[in-house]
């Protein structure tokens, strides 16, 4: 499991991979790099302000991020992003298991 | 790793409450596991389950608990292998009654089953207790409660074990303490030694979700490509005294164990990594390493612990009435248009006619549904379903959204069909904390 070339390198999906969780209202999503030389690109490019910048409809809460540099990781906890939790979302995905792709879809920093 | 000739093998046999069976069966016969879990409550399942109950005292276990006993029981016997399950959900007195009937017909004579309970506290929590995480307290929500249940922990599971249960059943047992309990019995772990408490933790919360971390819930073709998912095996960890423990899974079985698979469950559904906190102890993942050590074998270590948390977190179910979905589809040139004009005429009739004000939602799947409120939009697609949900205390109100979707197909825009509608039972859950003296566990042994 190598990841897509370098040369086409364009989102995070082509760095990284990431699994979403839910607890209530609130989503965590882990984002690995598979290599630990695109580690700080990873950094660099999921900022919480990005986030928050990117998907201003969705997250209405705090976001945190914690890092495991050892492990090349990030987990990313997502206040109020979920449309209500699971108990109110109308949305088909009311876990919001889909969000890890709501990442993986970002558009690297240059 | 330490330990080599002391090593407890402990391996997951369903990992939510539909998971799969043929794969626990195959994992029961040729696993040699000193114990098996099966991990199948959730917070909403455990409210549902209590739905059942009301409707019928003899149910409100798990709907599939007779057909995994059936397969499991004999080939767990001849293996000598221990099961713990919280499949009782909101009855385990009448999951252990049925799996001790079960094993007495399959001719298992002297089975011992043990029946957890005290985890079900409707009757001890005040109206007035306020919600562990967010403003007000259950007396706000104003519709029925259904449930409500404490997060048992190791210490009620060990008694069971003590008692040389071969099948353990409770209800809300949490989900890392099935596994942390057996561990702290085989290799002697005390309260005191919190360290190894996180280690039995993080090995419960790796395997809890099943094939999570076997390849499931994983692949991604191109970037992370998994064989055999069909066939796809359940995991198993090696647990030597020390807490390390290597991750698994049988040979012959489909999807993979690798660092990457590894490291996406160990934190799921987690949010401090350093402070992941269940019923036993304060888990430490972050300083975990992860490292593969052969072909689907990955070894875990270095889990930290401090002590526990003072009060024990408790589901609390609602009835939240009905939760309806109906659906039409449009395929062919400018589908998309004529799904957003059949959206259109759903609103329209929704709100204006009927005066509907529950919470509804309505999508064009193919040009945005999942992130919609994220942002992402198609202009068109030649292959889109019109989605409605609605929310309701009110089945009158279900059963006229579910009407005017498929009244569409002769009064909406043209070319509309594969109309499907369903309305079912809703329920919702808050939580709360309570002193772990309102909680008294207690162990019952039956006796094929």
């Amino acid at each position: 499991m190598t990841g897509p070339r370098r040369n086409e390198l364009s989102i995070v999906r082509d760095i990284a991979h990431a699994r979403a969780g839910d607890k209530g209202n609130t989503s965590n999503i882990n984002v690995w790099a598979y290599h630990p030389d695109d580690y700080d690109l990873l950094k660099r490019t999921l900022t919480p302000e990005r986030i928050r910048r990117e998907f201003p409809n969705l997250i209405r809460g705090e976001i945190e991020r914690y890092e495991l540099d050892h492990l090349h990781g990030l987990n990313f906890v997502l206040h109020d992003a979920l449309e209500g939790g699971v108990n109110a979302s109308l949305n088909l995905d009311s876990h919001g298991k889909s969000w890890s792709y709501l990442i993986l879809g970002m558009a690297l920093d240059p | 790793m330490a330990g080599q000739q002391d090593v407890f093998r402990i391996g997951t046999g369903a990992g939510f409450s539909s998971d799969r069976l043929d794969p626990a069966v195959d994992l029961a016969k040729r696993g040699q596991l000193d114990v098996m879990v099966l991990e199948c409550l959730g917070e909403r399942t455990v409210a549902f389950a209590h739905r059942d109950r009301m409707a019928d005292p003899r149910r409100g276990y798990n709907s599939l608990l007779e057909r995994r006993m059936l397969a499991l029981l004999p080939p767990c016997r001849a293996s000598g292998t221990q099961i713990i399950t919280n499949m009782g959900a909101a009855n385990p007195r009448a999951a252990a009654k049925r799996t001790c009937d079960i094993a007495r017909q399959l001719g298992l004579t002297g089975l011992r089953i043990a029946c957890i309970e005290g985890d079900d506290v409707t009757f001890a929590v005040p109206n007035t207790q306020p919600f562990m995480d967010e403003p007000g307290s259950l007396a706000d929500i104003g519709r029925p409660i259904v449930g409500m249940n404490a997060y048992l922990g190791a210490d009620a599971i060990v008694p069971a074990i003590e008692a040389k249960a071969d099948v353990i059943i409770g209800g809300r047992l949490a989900d890392p303490s099935m596994y942390l309990a057996p561990l702290m019995h085989h290799h002697g772990w005390k309260n005191s030694q919190t360290a190894l408490l996180g280690a039995g933790s993080l090995i419960g919360h790796l395997l809890e979700c099943g094939m999570q971390i076997t390849g499931g819930y994983f692949a991604d073709p191109g970037v992370k490509d998994v064989a055999d998912l069909d066939k796809c095996g359940y995991p198993i960890a090696e647990v030597a005294a020390d807490g390390s423990a290597v991750i698994t899974k049988l040979p012959d079985t489909g999807g993979r164990v690798s660092e990457a698979t590894v490291k996406e469950q160990l934190l799921y559904e987690v949010h401090d990594p350093a402070a992941y906190l269940t019923p036993d102890v304060t888990a430490d993942f972050s300083r975990v390493t992860i490292a593969a050590v052969g072909e689907d074998r990955v070894e875990v270590a270095n889990a930290g612990g401090r002590a526990r948390p003072d009060k024990l977190k408790v589901t609390v179910g609602f009835d939240a009435g009905f939760h309806a979905e109906a659906g039409v589809s449009y395929a062919g040139p400018f589908a998309g248009a004529r799904g957003k004009l059949a959206a259109a005429i759903v609103r329209a009739r929704l709100t204006e006619t009927h005066g509907i004000k529950s919470p509804h939602r309505i999508d064009v799947i193919g040009l945005s549904s999942l992130f919609a409120t994220a942002g992402a939009t198609q202009d068109d697609s030649r292959d889109v379903r019109l989605h409605v949900a609605l929310r309701t205390v009110n089945r009158e109100e279900a059963e006229t959204m579910l009407w005017e979707v498929e009244s569409l197909l002769c009064c909406g825009p043209a070319g509309g069909g594969g109309f499907r509608g369903a309305i079912m039972p809703a329920v919702m859950t808050k939580s709360v904390l309570i002193n772990r003296s309102l909680v008294n566990s207690t162990v019952e042994m039956f006796v094929a």
